[in-house]
This record gives structure tokens, C-alpha cells and sequence, in this order.
């Protein structure tokens, strides 16, 4: 009853004029931000935090929170339309959007895309209402070894990811491991893999240089070979009983959409973690709940919707270790809270007895925000649609230059354009030949928290791999995870021996 | 979207106006150069880090007060501990617009990688603004109240059983825990974190054992009654922690800081250098910077021109020696 009477307050807070203006602008800011490749939520935030401080510390994370909404709510934008994810939170949202897309069902794809995202982000502040503190204790039950149990426990999902070729699963996400272990060893900080000692390699390899090579620049030169430069996409026209059917087929997706929400905020609450793994957590799982694994990566509306639930629950889970622990569970939480220092509030278990009106306020704007942004989402759907109706001569070079931005803008260091440019053309031979791109990107982005977490458990148990089974939390899902992992394995010894046997 | 475009509009309006004011007004020495177009300001580490948030704080602060005419545009070049910022910093000789936050892997960076070819005594200082301090914390379900208590139950423990939690190997947390070990004969087992402000959190998680966190790492753990600090790494103790000993009290003279500084690209005209100085002169004596330093346990150390760069020398032969006990360097 207590929460009620704070939530309350929160939304007279969060209602009034001026903040209501801000989610408005924040949640439309976000969108635009989020679309674009190569800008999401941490560039969002980043950028415009000086401004909030026109406004009171409680409008300022209000507008701040709505921004990060609109982005997760963005970054499937370009995903679906282009084939580039718009942030980082949305490369697995690429995987099966893309394919929608050209199957002329991008009005379905985002539509879908939109709705999850509001459930995810309905679901996951409802969850951060009842139980944040709770919640916060049991984020603080993880330590190395549970993270990395939860970590081969998102590995494991993806082993069946690249449909039966399990040796060229292993090949794709070997490659992407090796390219995550680029940059400074975090235990002894020594350089590594510094390929002829160019500084650039320094700084490790972000991911989206990556992301963006292989779907981004690798998809312009799959198009050109395929279709010779006439593309041909069916026109989806928008009307208001298209989008009201594709809400309507949307019931066959609620099951995705529950995972992929719970899954993205029990992420997103683990500090360190955050969105974007979160969002490709949820997509491997619902390929393996699926009856249908082999139609993931080919246009099913379910591996839209896991991810982009995900990545909005894991955005406001975020939010929790952040406000409770002051320790930011994204790199966009980090900012956030850099600005709670500068607006004067101690980030921490302290804030919810001190600053009672800022966190209440906060959370009733999550509600308000997650509305609206699905509004304005679904409001500018017809206009999204119209970039497919460029011809392919037009739209090739939007992409290229969309590409080469959005490579530049994470490190504005041209080294990682040239970087870019060699994984799309990597990317274009590996799928000519047949080799799944999802579990290199996968890797690339948790290799170094698992490493992390891998090397500080030994280094805290001795070498002993003992610690990942003695702990009750870690054992479970360590247990489950290997289930994971030999399940297909299983199968194809199955395959290769009952042959064998009807002789 | 259009309301808030306008509002920044108006903002930036004001704030050329207030800094085109200040610079009229103040005095000769600073009114001869002013920046031509936004200034970069290099942050040795990553997004969302200690020295990230803190140079974001400063950004906020000149913002906040409109003390510049043109914004400080931070970018982060964190790669290599700060080799990618230092390299560029070099390669900017010259170049007015460009200045860093420092912190103390300004020495120890260019030490541990000769080949980088930075001499830090090259670069122009402009102010130290701070010096944070460093305390050792245990959790406050353990019935350690002391120093003492502390060294009996490492060596009870034995060195594989206690977990000190820090940042990377060869960075400040490492170099304090070192001390730490050779001055009380103890053993301790490393574990190194991303940052501290995980590094304190799993404190609070009990993963492991002790940590050598700053104050603000801490404090909001702290004030909720679930760690405790044992001793300052400081001469004298500080305000924030009235009733926490400092580890000269106690007859081992430990202390070690960070420093947070400003520095700029060796060769920068005179008069930039003055415009700095006193832009970050300004900074230091505003009501927010103070209060941050008393609230969060940090000492306040103004320091500028060759005072400043001896006590950069002085600092990093000091690590010098550090990183060459530890066998970190040659």
C-alpha cells in the first residue's frame, strides 16, 4: 500500500506540464537517436546531459529516462528498414527483421517490434515498482562466478543458432572470441593481438564496427550479387487495419515476448551486463524454446519480438543497481549517473529514504514514457515505410554512408571505418559460404565479460574450476547450461549412429 | 523535440553572452587568448568510470556557472590505460584547443610502456584540482573494527583465502594493496575489476574480502550501514570520515593519492595557458567543486605551473619506484 501511495506521488510529479513535455521531446529525441546507426541511447544521453541542467535534477532524469526509452524503441528502426542496427541494444533485432523486411512484411515487423517494446518496458517498471529492493540484494548475489555461468548459459543458447552446421556455429563464434580478446588484458594489462602495431587496436574492437560491417556494408554486397541492383520489395501499405492485424498476430507471440521481457530485466539489473547482451540472451533462448528453430534468422516474428521486450526490460533494470547501488548496469546507467552527481544526488542505497520524490517521480515517467513512445513509434510507421520504397541505386549509398558513420561515431577514430569496411567484405564471404553471422556477434560482445568474470573467479578460487559448481546460484545455472550445450551434440551423434544402426 | 531545441537555443545564447562578459571583464592576463572553437577535453579512460564521471562533473560545473564562452566537447580515449589519450596529447603539440583530465596512470602508463614514447614533463600543467584519497574497507557484517584486527585475520585466513578486490594489476588500487601487504608482512590474493565502483559492490556482495576503495566509491554503502572503513591512506584524517584513523596514526606512515589535474599539449602559447589556469581557477573556487571535495573525501590541492610540473616529476619517479618493488618494470 506504501508503494502505491509513492507511485502516486511519483505521477503527480511526473505529470506535470513541463515534465510531461520533456517525456514527450525525450521519447522523440530518443527515436531519432536511436535510428540513427552508429548514435544510440549512451551517445543520447551523453550529449545532452549539460542541457538538463536548465531544468530540476527530477525533470532532468525524466527527460534523460524518456530518451533512453525512445532509443531502445529506435534502434529497431534501422534494424528492420536498413539491415543496420540503429544501436547496439538492436543487433539482434537485425537477425529476423531484416528478413521481414524484404519479404514486404516490414509494417508487421515493426509493429511488432513497437509492442514488444512496450511490454517489455510495461512489464519490467511494473517489476521495478514492487520488488527493487529485493531485487537489489539478489543483484548483489552475483559475483564472477554466477556471471559467468549466466554467460555460458547465453553461449550455450546460441550453439543451435546457426541452424545444424554445428562445426561452423563453433567456427563463427571462435572468430568472434578472437576478436574480443583484441586490447588490453584486463588482469596483467598487457597489450594483446596489436596486428601490426596499429594503436588503433588499442582500444579492442568495439562490437558495432563489427555489427555494422557484417549487416551493414556485408548486406549491400549480398543484395548486389543477388539481385544485380534490382531490388525488388513488396510495398506494404499502411493502413490502420494492417497495423490493427498485425496486433492482432501478435497473440501468437505473447510467449517470446513474457521471456524475452523477464529475461531482459533479470539482465539488465546485473551490473555490467545491460541491454545489448540481455536483448541477445532473449533472442538464443526463444530459438530454443521455438518448435521451429530453422525459420529464426528467416523472417519469424518471434526473433523480433524476444529482443526488442529484452532490450527495453534490461534498460530499466539498468536502472535499478544504478539508483540502489550507484553502480550503473549500462553504459548509459554510467552517464546517468555521472549526472545524478553533478545535479547533487548520492546515488545509492541512501537515495530512495532521502530523495524520495526523484526516484518516484523517475519511475511514474517510465509508465508515462513507455506509452508515449509506443504512440509516437506507431504514429511514424507510414513515414519509416517510405525508405522502402527508394530504389536500390539510392538506397545503397544512404546505407554505405549510414555505415561509415555510424563505424566512426563509437570511438571517432577512422581506423575503425577501415576495420569496418574489411568485416563486410569478411562478412559477405562468410555467408556466401554458408557460415552463421550471429554467434561471431554474440561472441564479440560477451567474450570480454566472460573473460573477466572466468579469470577473477580462478584467480579467487586458485584455479580451481570447483568454485563454479560450489556456489548454489552459479551450480544451477552452470548445470543448465551444459544441458544446453550438449543437447545438440547429443543429436548429432544420434544422427550419425541411428544410420549406422538401421544397416 | 522543438521545445527543447529552442530552450538550448536560449541557453547557449546566454551562455556566450555571460562568457563574452567575463572575458571583458576579467583581468589583462586572461583577456589576451580565448578559444576559436570548441575545446576538446581528453578523458584517459573510459565511459562511465571514476575519472569519466568526475571530468563530466567539471564539464557540468563550467556549463552550470557558464564560465566558458565555447563548450569543453569530453571524448574519451581510455584505450591502453591511457597510452591512446597520452599518444594523442603528443601529437598535438601545439594545438591550443585540446587539454586532458589526468589521473595517476599519467605516470604510471608512460612508464610501463616506454615504447609510447610520452615524456610527461613535455606536456603544459594547468592546475591540480583535487587529490582523492583512498581507505581500506571491510564489510560491516565482520567483526573487524581495526587495523589490527584486520592484519590477524589476513594472516588467520592465510593469503589464498583473503580476497583484496582492485582495479586492474599496475593501476592505483594494486599499488596501494602492495603497500599495504609489505608494510604489515601480509598476504593477500588480488582480484582485479573493471572499476571501483565494482570493485565496491562486490565488497557489499561479500565476493571478497577488503578493498582500498575511495571515499566515494563507498560512501553510499557506507551511509546505508553496509561497509566499514578502517584507516585513511592519509596524513591527517579526513573531514567526511571524522572518526576514521589515519594509517600514520596507527605508526605505519602509509599514504598514497590520485591526483585529478588538467593538463594541455606541450608548446601552447603563454596566454592560452593563462586562459586555462584561470578557467580552471574559477572551477576550483566554485561552491559545487568544494562541496564535492568535502562530501566526498577528497583533499582539495590547488597546484599550477611549475609547482605543478615538479610535482608531476617527483610523482612519477615515486612510481618509479613503486612499479619497479613491485616488479612491474625494469
Amino acid at each position: 500500500m506504501e508503494i502505491l501511495g509513492l507511485l502516486l506521488e511519483g505521477f503527480a510529479v511526473a505529470l506535470e506540464p513541463i515534465n510531461l513535455a520533456l517525456i514527450v521531446a525525450g521519447c522523440i529525441a530518443g527515436l531519432f537517436i536511436g535510428a540513427m546507426p552508429g548514435l544510440g541511447s549512451v551517445n543520447g544521453v551523453a550529449i545532452l546531459l549539460p542541457m538538463t541542467f536548465l531544468v530540476p535534477p527530477t525533470s532532468a532524469i525524466i527527460f534523460l529516462g524518456s530518451l533512453y526509452y525512445g532509443a531502445m524503441y529506435g534502434g529497431a528502426i534501422s534494424s528492420i528498414m536498413l539491415g543496420i542496427p540503429g544501436a547496439s541494444t538492436a543487433v539482434a533485432t537485425t537477425f529476423d527483421g531484416r528478413p521481414m523486411a524484404l519479404q514486404g512484411k516490414a509494417d508487421r515487423a515493426l509493429v511488432a517490434a513497437a509492442t514488444a517494446s512496450f511490454v517489455g518496458g510495461t512489464i519490467s517498471v511494473v517489476l521495478f515498482t514492487l520488488f527493487a529492493p529485493p531485487l537489489a540484494d539478489f543483484a548483489l548475489a552475483f559475483g564472477p562466478p554466477e556471471e559467468f555461468a549466466l554467460l555460458m548459459l547465453a553461449f550455450a543458447t546460441f550453439i543451435g543458432l546457426g541452424g545444424d552446421d554445428i562445426p561452423k556455429t563453433f567456427f563463427s563464434i571462435f572468430i568472434g572470441l578472437m576478436f574480443s580478446a583484441v586490447g588490453l588484458d584486463i588482469v596483467s594489462g598487457n597489450p594483446r593481438l596489436i596486428f601490426f602495431d596499429l594503436p588503433g587496436f588499442y582500444h579492442g574492437i568495439n562490437f558495432l564496427v563489427l555489427a555494422i560491417g557484417i549487416y551493414g556494408i556485408g548486406e549491400i554486397l549480398w543484395t548486389v550479387e543477388t539481385t544485380r541492383g534490382e531490388m525488388v520489395v513488396s510495398r506494404a501499405a499502411v493502413t490502420i487495419r494492417g497495423v490493427v492485424r498485425a496486433l492482432a498476430d501478435l497473440r501468437h507471440n505473447i510467449r517470446s515476448m513474457l521471456m524475452g521481457s523477464f529475461l531482459g530485466y533479470f539482465v539488465g539489473i546485473l551490473p555490467a551486463a545491460g541491454a545489448t547482451p540481455g536483448s541477445l540472451m532473449a533472442y538464443g533462448v526463444a530459438r530454443t524454446m521455438s518448435k521451429n528453430p530453422e525459420t529464426y534468422g528467416k523472417g519469424n516474428v518471434d526473433g523480433v519480438v524476444a529482443p526488442e521486450s529484452a532490450n527495453n526490460a534490461a534498460s530499466t533494470g539498468s536502472m535499478l543497481p544504478m539508483l540502489t547501488l550507484g553502480i550503473p548496469g549500462s553504459p548509459t546507467t554510467a552517464i546517468l549517473l555521472g549526472g545524478m552527481v553533478i545535479w547533487g544526488l548520492e546515488p545509492g542505497p541512501m537515495l530512495f529514504i532521502e530523495h524520495k520524490e526523484f526516484v518516484w517521480g523517475l519511475i511514474a515517467s517510465l509508465y508515462a514514457a513507455n506509452l508515449f513512445a509506443l504512440l509516437i513509434n506507431i504514429a511514424f510507421i507510414p513515414a519509416f515505410l517510405m525508405v522502402l520504397r527508394m530504389p536500390f541505386t539510392v538506397l545503397a549509398p544512404v546505407i554505405f554512408i549510414l555505415c561509415v558513420v555510424g563505424g566512426y561515431a563509437p570511438t571517432q577514430d577512422m581506423h575503425d571505418v577501415w576495420l569496418m569496411l574489411i568485416f563486410g567484405v569478411m562478412g559477405y564471404l562468410m555467408r556466401k559460404l554458408d557460415y552463421p553471422l550471429a554467434p561471431a556477434v554474440l561472441a564479440i560482445v560477451l567474450g570480454p565479460l566472460a573473460e573477466a568474470s572466468v579469470r577473477q573467479s580462478l584467480i579467487m578460487a586458485h584455479g580451481s574450476f570447483g568454485i563454479f559448481f560450489e556456489r548454489p546460484i552459479s551450480a544451477i545455472i552452470m548445470a543448465i547450461a551444459i544441458g544446453l550445450f550438449a543437447w545438440p551434440l547429443i543429436m548429432v551423434v544420434r544422427r550419425l549412429v541411428g544410420p549406422a544402426r538401421a544397416d | 523535440m522543438k521545445h527543447l531545441g529552442k530552450t538550448a537555443a536560449m541557453a547557449a545564447g546566454l551562455a556566450m553572452a555571460a562568457g563574452a562578459g567575463t572575458v571583458a571583464v576579467s583581468s589583462d592576463a586572461a583577456a589576451a587568448w580565448k578559444p576559436k572553437k570548441p575545446v576538446e577535453f581528453v578523458i584517459m579512460a573510459g565511459k562511465g568510470g571514476g575519472a569519466d564521471r568526475l571530468a563530466r562533473f567539471i564539464q557540468g560545473i563550467i556549463k552550470k556557472n557558464k564560465l566558458a564562452a565555447l563548450p569543453l566537447v569530453p571524448i574519451n580515449k581510455g584505450g591502453g590505460s591511457g597510452a591512446e589519450a597520452l599518444r594523442y596529447l603528443k601529437d598535438k603539440q601545439g594545438d591550443p584547443h585540446v587539454i586532458m583530465a589526468t589521473l595517476n596512470s599519467y605516470y604510471t602508463t608512460p612508464l610501463r610502456n616506454p615504447g609510447l614514447g610520452v615524456d610527461i614533463s613535455k606536456f603544459t600543467p594547468i592546475a591540480r584540482l583535487a587529490e582523492d584519497t583512498f581507505q581500506l574497507w571491510v564489510h560491516s557484517d565482520t567483526k573487524i573494527m581495526s587495523v589490527k584486527d584486520y592484519v590477524a585475520a589476513v594472516k588467520k585466513a592465510g593469503p589464498k583465502n583473503w580476497k583484496m578486490g582492485g582495479t586492474g594489476k599496475g593501476q592505483e588500487d594494486s599499488l596501494v594493496t602492495a603497500m599495504l601487504e609489505g608494510a604489515y608482512g601480509i598476504k593477500v590474493t588480488y582480484v582485479p575489476f573493471k572499476g571501483g565502483g565494482t570493485v565496491a559492490k562486490q565488497l557489499i556482495g561479500k565476493h571478497i574480502d577488503s578493498t582500498v576503495n575511495n571515499p566515494s566509491e563507498q560512501i553510499g554503502f557506507w551511509k546505508a550501514g553496509k561497509s566499514r572503513a578502517l584507516a585513511t591512506f592519509t596524513p591527517k584524517r579526513l573531514k567526511a570520515f571524522p572518526d576514521v584513523p589515519t594509517f600514520a596514526e596507527l605508526g605505519q606512515n602509509l599514504s598514497y593519492f590520485m591526483q585529478r589535474s588538467v593538463v594541455a599539449p606541450g608548446g601552447i602559447p603563454a596566454d592560452a595557458e593563462a586562459y586555462y589556469v584561470d578557467l580552471f581557477d574559477k572551477v576550483y573556487k566554485s561552491e559545487d567543486w568544494q562541496n564535492y571535495l568535502t562530501s566526498k573525501g577528497l583533499l582539495p590541492g590547488w597546484l599550477t605551473g611549475k609547482a605543478l610540473q615538479d610535482y608531476f616529476v617527483k610523482e612519477r619517479e615515486a612510481h618509479r619506484k613503486l612499479l619497479m618493488s613491485m616488479g612491474e618494470i625494469k
